[in-house]
């Protein structure tokens, strides 16, 4: 991995530092890696303070006209549902979800909210091939149903398994997420509903560079209280949204295996020979074409003196 | 009627001209010169037509249900599986068995290997028809099928992958309209165009050329947007796309083999003299290159697992499944090719391609279905979505065959070229 990512920073150093010295009148170099809009608001998930009231799904649900579920929110028998051998998970009627996961060695089983966890470098956006999401300075990625075709790759490239289709429309599909409640509030400077609607402050809102801060006092103030990681810190290049537990994460539903960097990160192998391919093959085979038309003259020229 | 027997050698309708001298009507080059009953009576004569019928008795209503009920009436793609069978085969396993159009374009137009000439329109057909009906598939999976431009038009993603797809694919499409348009324009007596078609000929195999191969590519890197969910011995993000590029040559070249075969044995009567009496020596010169593609693939695969040092995976259950791929869709088609090309033995290639195109349409289907989400558990597709993948592959066999019969595919056109 490492070898990977050296050469990696390497190549893009190089780039970096040719693109610089070729165009030396830009005043200002871009930075190699977009490491997220400086404002852009997040929040943070204290998975020891969460109780499983599901206030912030019925707020959700409320906030985004999503249709009636079919079990009412304070029915706590949907812990206990499971599809396919899994709990569950967002979907086209719901954008967030709480999960109960027993700990084994400890007294009280914690619960889980997930949600969008909108990425500073989301792998839905930079998968999509008709620009449907955008990432606001605010820190919403938002979608635009309007120009999306309805392909699922955003779906495919989520790591966290977030964006969901509306398979039962035949006329008005649409990819169904978390959207940050960006129109109705984000926008506005005003939390999310499910934030406003958490009875026990499980969930803080605020600055994503804040919410670092006041993870880590959490983490360091409470020695032995929390596992000594913000997930989302650096998962997938970073989220908005992010989780401080009590336990492994691991153990309470989380992606371990969720790399530390872009998803983007591993198309650009791919990406960057796009353009050495389109340069170089018409140069390569118009030139295995002279050679091979060469020998074929050639042969017919001895053929002809060899009748002269 | 006589014309679809095998006694009979002489080709219907090859020529511009009735014995008698007046010139074939269009209507009755569509018609292969018989009378609406005789053309009927073949039809239902053959016991293939009426397993299409059956497929198409049963697909069709299913398809109308797919467009007014929702893709979730006929298939088991979820929320975890959003891709199922018609992107996991129609795209994902027909795309590499069309790459026979650009690999047969290079051999004859830039390597100039005229001998394989006999066998390039077929590739090239090959090509362009299996392109089409991925495009077909796509038209069925997509969630807004009415919005297929909408990428070239109206709002677009470039730095996307599935962008360099969309935009390859409809280039590359053109491309083999055009290379394929000479067998048409022989056909319907518009020589000029074929004359043109025939000047730009190196400058369209070069953009095929380029265009296969990145977007051959490119649907193995749409699979690194995934790099956590495929199991980790069938990604390797770093060579995904050379991967999939190198299977598609073998996959091609196997395709154009099994074609054919298919044609000298069950369309004999339209193939020329020129077609059968090169055709075993062309299976095995295909054969050879499928050989080496082979070759190189088990090795790149390989490069694959010491890259990422996936060993251990190797000793899982996953493991064994993998080696068990490697072993039916890889080494041995590769071993009855090398064999069959170094004895002679031109059936045994012809089986090897059989096998290595199952063995690639396997290949897809485990990295866009069954190894994907590895972690989670196992999507079986609907009854309904196996049925309409059935349907469109039918209708992809009538279209093939519908152009075999008339266009100057198998044989030579008699009269002005």
């Amino acid at each position: 991995m490492n070898i990977r990512l050296n050469r990696r920073g390497f190549i893009q150093g190089g780039l970096a530092a040719s693109a610089a010295a070729t165009v030396s009148l830009a005043g200002t170099t871009q930075a190699a890696t977009f490491e997220g809009y400086p404002d852009s608001m997040g929040v943070l998930v204290d998975l020891s303070r969460c109780v499983g009231c599901r206030s912030c799904e019925a707020a959700c649900n409320q906030e985004q006209h999503l249709p009636a579920p079919e079990k009412p929110f304070n029915d706590f028998s949907v812990f206990d549902e499971m599809l396919h051998g899994q709990k569950r998970r967002t979907d086209e009627t719901r954008y967030t979800v709480v999960n109960r996961y027993e700990i084994p060695g400890r007294e009280h089983p914690l619960y889980r909210k997930i949600q969008c966890n909108h990425c500073q470098e989301p792998a839905c956006l930079t998968s999509c091939f008709v620009n449907a999401y955008t990432k606001t300075p605010e820190g919403a990625v938002i979608y635009n149903p309007d120009v999306c075709v309805g392909c699922r790759t955003c779906m495919v490239a989520c790591p966290f398994y977030i964006p969901t289709f509306r398979y039962s429309s035949a006329f008005h599909p649409r990819i169904m997420k978390c959207v940050f409640c960006y129109d109705t509030r984000l926008t506005k400077g005003r939390p999310p509903a499910c934030v406003e609607s958490c009875p026990q402050e499980a969930l803080t809102f605020g600055r994503r560079t804040d919410l670092l801060d006041m993870a880590r006092q959490r983490i360091r103030e409470n020695p032995g209280a929390y596992e000594n990681h913000i997930y989302g810190e650096h998962e997938a290049g970073g989220t908005a949204w992010m989780y401080i537990s009590p336990a492994p994460f691991a153990q309470v539903g989380f992606d371990t295996t969720v790399p530390k960097e872009p998803i983007l990160n591993y198309v650009k192998d791919f990406l960057s020979i796009v353009p050495m391919v389109l340069t170089i093959w018409p140069a390569l085979f118009a030139g295995f074409h002279l050679l091979a038309k060469r020998k074929e003259t050639r042969e017919q020229q001895t053929k002809n003196e060899g009748e002269v | 009627m006589n014309i679809f027997s095998k006694s009979t050698p002489e080709i219907p309708i090859a020529t511009p001209c009735k014995p008698d001298g007046s010139v074939w009507s269009i209507k009755e080059k569509l018609w292969l010169g018989l009378s609406r009953q005789q053309y009927q009576d073949q039809f239902l004569r053959n016991p293939v037509n009426w397993l299409l019928i059956a497929i198409f008795a049963i697909g069709v209503p299913l398809i109308l249900q797919r467009y007014f009920a929702g893709l979730g009436s006929i298939t088991h793609a979820s929320d975890d599986y959003p891709w199922g069978l018609f992107l996991g085969f129609g795209l994902f396993g027909m795309v590499p068995l069309s790459a026979s159009g650009f690999l047969l374009g290079t051999t004859v137009e830039i390597f100039g290997r005229k001998d394989f000439i006999p066998i390039e329109r077929l590739a090239l057909l090959n090509g362009l028809l299996g392109y089409f009906f991925a495009v077909v598939y796509l038209e069925i999976d997509l969630g807004m099928p009415w919005r297929l431009y909408y990428p070239m038009f109206v709002s677009l993603g470039p730095a996307a992958v599935l962008f360099l797809v969309a935009w390859h694919v409809a280039t590359y499409l053109s491309v083999q309209v055009a290379e394929v348009s000479t067998a048409y324009f022989e056909w319907i007596g518009w020589l000029k165009g074929k004359r043109f078609i025939k000047s730009i000929a190196v400058g369209l195999t070069i953009s095929g050329i380029i265009l296969s191969t990145l977007h051959q590519g490119a649907l193995g890197a749409l699979f690194t947007y995934a790099p956590t969910k495929i199991h980790p011995l069938w990604i390797s993000t770093n060579f995904q796309w050379v991967h999939f590029f190198c299977s598609a040559i073998f996959a091609g070249l196997s395709m154009v083999i099994v074609a054919s075969t298919l044609c000298k044995n069950f369309l004999t009567w339209r193939c020329d003299r020129r077609f059968l009496d090169s055709v075993d020596e062309l299976t095995l010169g295909l054969g050879k290159g499928c050989a080496y593609a082979l070759i190189t693939y088990l090795v790149i695969k390989v490069v694959g697992i010491a890259h990422d040092n996936d060993w251990a995976h190797l000793l899982t259950g996953w493991g064994k499944y993998f080696l068990l791929e490697m072993a039916l869709a890889v080494i041995l088609p590769m071993v009855l090719f090398a064999y069959g090309v170094k004895h002679q033995k031109v059936n045994m290639v012809r089986w090897a391609a059989l096998i290595s195109v199952l063995g690639i349409v396997w290949n897809r289907l485990n990295t866009s279905m069954i190894c994907f989400n590895w972690q989670l558990y196992r999507e079986i597709p609907h009854w309904k979505e196996v049925w309409v993948t059935v349907t469109i592959f039918a209708l992809y066999f009538i279209v093939y065959r519908f152009i075999l019969y008339r266009l100057p595919i198998l044989y030579q056109w008699q009269g002005d070229k």
